[in-house]
């Protein structure tokens, strides 16, 4: 299921991703939050209780919108752009 | 020669780089973000394709002019996107540019850093699908998405109505408006309102469409509760609940005031803005030689006058550096930008802050999303004897997470005073610490 509902801007080209290893698709111009939360219901775990978290602020202030990529990179998925071939791992957080 | 550099590229810094330029000084302007615009003129992604009246409504011709001028401007001056300076002293910043560190020294520096939305916590609220009303925008403005299939609009300010309308507009469905401040409020208001008749009748009609378009608003609802499991259900006010899978809260606006914490910049409390505000005499110097401010970062007052205090500022760093300014120009600007101030004081009177909120809110309510940590434990820790809030955030970690207190840290201010019988301003302000924002790790540093 999904967080986020596209209402408009939909003719973008697909672009292919994988989240937590599964194939996905968002559309170019998406933030990496968008093509997570347009395929799933959040992006980390917390740090303290592993509780499930989708973002907050989407202006870069809020920090709750961590992701890992491929490449090893931590980056505030509200605040980058999707590539083509991004292999994005939510963090699960830690239990307590 | 040290450049003379401008932090944030929102209405409030373009107009600054603009004045710079037409008397001759180039300057450097930097921003966190990938396009130019701040707030309320944020830019879509570029092979988006909707209009400048789809995004902007009534403020299309103005977000049109500001992107105009900051179309030329990139050509002819230093402008450095997706660029977040996260340290600041003494004549120095410390920038992360995608990725990879440096610093630059500047002469003098306007800093028009902006605002975020202004957060008092409600239970329920770290669940997915609860965002704050300028994250409801965003999705929206800048993704062409809504937070949710059926959305909530709750808190006060005038973002509440404006972005459930544009919701609407756009074709979300738009369960319920709860505005916690009462109607009575908002007639209190008027005689100071009816000072920028236009921005009035704007706000009259939002809230207008919304009720014509059969969407509930209800005045003096105080949002109590989010329900939800692993993503939002319904929310609680009063006795009543109502089912939706989203919801967008906020209670107006906050000032970006790191920067100038770190500056050194002298801070006083402003009632108007219920925070701790950097000082600025009325051209926009700070307390700090050749530090100037502007703009919603010292105090919200909206896009035009950050444009006007942009301007301001530039023309008083100008006259410092030795130039020749127009007088008259100057004086009219701060005419203005007073007759602006008079209509902010209806705006908090129309929309006043919750005062209750620190008294009704649950020990087991979730303050500080990042450290975790609850009301209670805050309780708990005034309970012992503190009452400064840094004191407190040395104790249970409230405030001390990632965020830096963005987002809780007026919320702890507030329990802070309520639970030691302090008034607001009479338990400390957090301070700011470099970095302003996480870096991650393995930043290269160049020499
Ligand atoms: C989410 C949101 C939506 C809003 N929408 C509206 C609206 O629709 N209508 C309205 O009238 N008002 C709106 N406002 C109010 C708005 O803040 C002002 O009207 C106006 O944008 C203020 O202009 P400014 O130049 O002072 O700051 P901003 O427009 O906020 O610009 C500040 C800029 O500084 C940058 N910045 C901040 N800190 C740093 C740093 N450390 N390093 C690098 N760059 C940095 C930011 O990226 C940002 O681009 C909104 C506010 C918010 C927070
Ligand atoms: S959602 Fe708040 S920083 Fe990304």
């Amino acid at each position: 299921m999904a967080l986020f509902k596209r209402l408009t801007e939909t003719q973008r080209p697909a672009l292919a991703f994988t989240l937590d290893g599964q194939p996905a698709t968002g559309l170019l111009g998406d933030t990496l939050l968008t093509a997570v939360l347009t395929c799933a219901e959040h992006v980390r775990g917390s740090d303290f209780s592993a509780e499930r978290r989708a973002g907050f602020c989407l202006m870069g202030a809020c920090q709750d919108c961590w992701v890992r990529l491929g490449d090893g990179r931590r980056v505030r998925a509200c605040s980058t752009l999707l590539e083509a071939g991004q292999a994005i791992s939510r963090d699960p957080g830690r239990q307590p | 020669m040290k450049p003379v550099v401008i932090v944030g590229a929102g209405p409030a810094g373009i107009r600054a780089a603009r004045t710079l330029l037409d008397h001759g000084i180039r300057p450097c302007l930097i921003d966190e973000n990938l396009r130019a615009g701040g707030q309320i003129y944020r830019r879509q992604p570029e092979n988006f394709q909707r209009s400048a009246k789809q995004l902007y409504g009534f403020e299309a011709g103005k977000a049109l002019a500001v992107h105009h001028t900051m179309d030329e401007l990139a050509r002819l001056i230093d402008y450095r996107p997706h660029t977040l300076v996260w340290n600041a002293e003494d004549g120095r910043l410390d920038l992360l540019d995608n990725g990879r560190a440096e610093s630059i020294e500047y002469s003098r520096l306007i800093v028009a850093t902006g605002a975020t939305d202004r957060i008092l916590p409600v239970t329920g609220w770290t669940l997915p699908g609860v965002y704050s009303l300028g994250a409801a925008q965003i999705a929206l403005k800048y993704q062409g998405c809504a937070i949710g299939e059926r959305v909530a609009f709750c808190g006060s300010g005038p973002l509440l109505y404006l972005v459930a309308y544009q919701y609407a507009q756009a074709g979300a469905k738009v369960v319920a408006v709860l505005d916690s401040a009462p109607f009575s409020a908002q007639c209190r208001a008027l005689p100071a309102l009816l000072r920028q008749p236009l921005t009035l009748a704007k706000g009259m009609y939002y809230r207008a469409w919304l009720s014509a378009h059969g969407i509930p608003v209800h005045q003096g609802a105080t949002l109590r509760q989010i329900d939800g499991d692993q993503r939002v259900h319904g929310i609680r006010w009063g006795e009543q609940t109502l089912e939706c899978d989203a919801v967008a809260f906020a209670h107006a606006l906050r000032s970006e005031t790191q920067l100038a914490d770190l500056l050194g910049c002298e801070f006083a409390w402003s009632s108007l803005n219920r925070a701790w505000l950097p000082q600025r005499d009325s051209a926009g110097r700070s307390s700090v030689e050749a530090v100037y401010l502007a703009g919603d970062g010292a105090g919200i007052m909206g896009a035009e006058a950050a444009q006007m205090a942009g301007e301001c500022a530039a023309l008083a760093l100008l006259e410092d550096a030795g130039s020749t300014v127009d007088q008259r120009r100057r004086e009219a600007l701060q005419k203005q930008l007073a007759r602006i101030r008079g209509f902010r004081q209806g705006l908090e009177t129309a929309f006043p802050f919750p005062e209750h909120w620190a008294a009704q809110a649950p020990d087991e309510l979730m303050l500080c999303r990042c450290e975790e940590v609850s009301v209670g434990a805050v309780r708990a820790v005034v309970d012992e004897g503190h009452w400064e809030v840094n004191r407190v955030k040395a104790h249970c970690r409230v405030g001390m997470g990632r965020c830096q207190g963005r987002m809780c840290g007026l919320a702890v201010a507030e329990i802070v005073a309520e639970r030691s019988g302090r008034r607001i301003d009479q338990v400390g302000r957090l301070r700011g610490q470099a970095p302003i924002k996480p870096l991650p790790f393995g930043v290269e540093v160049q020499p």
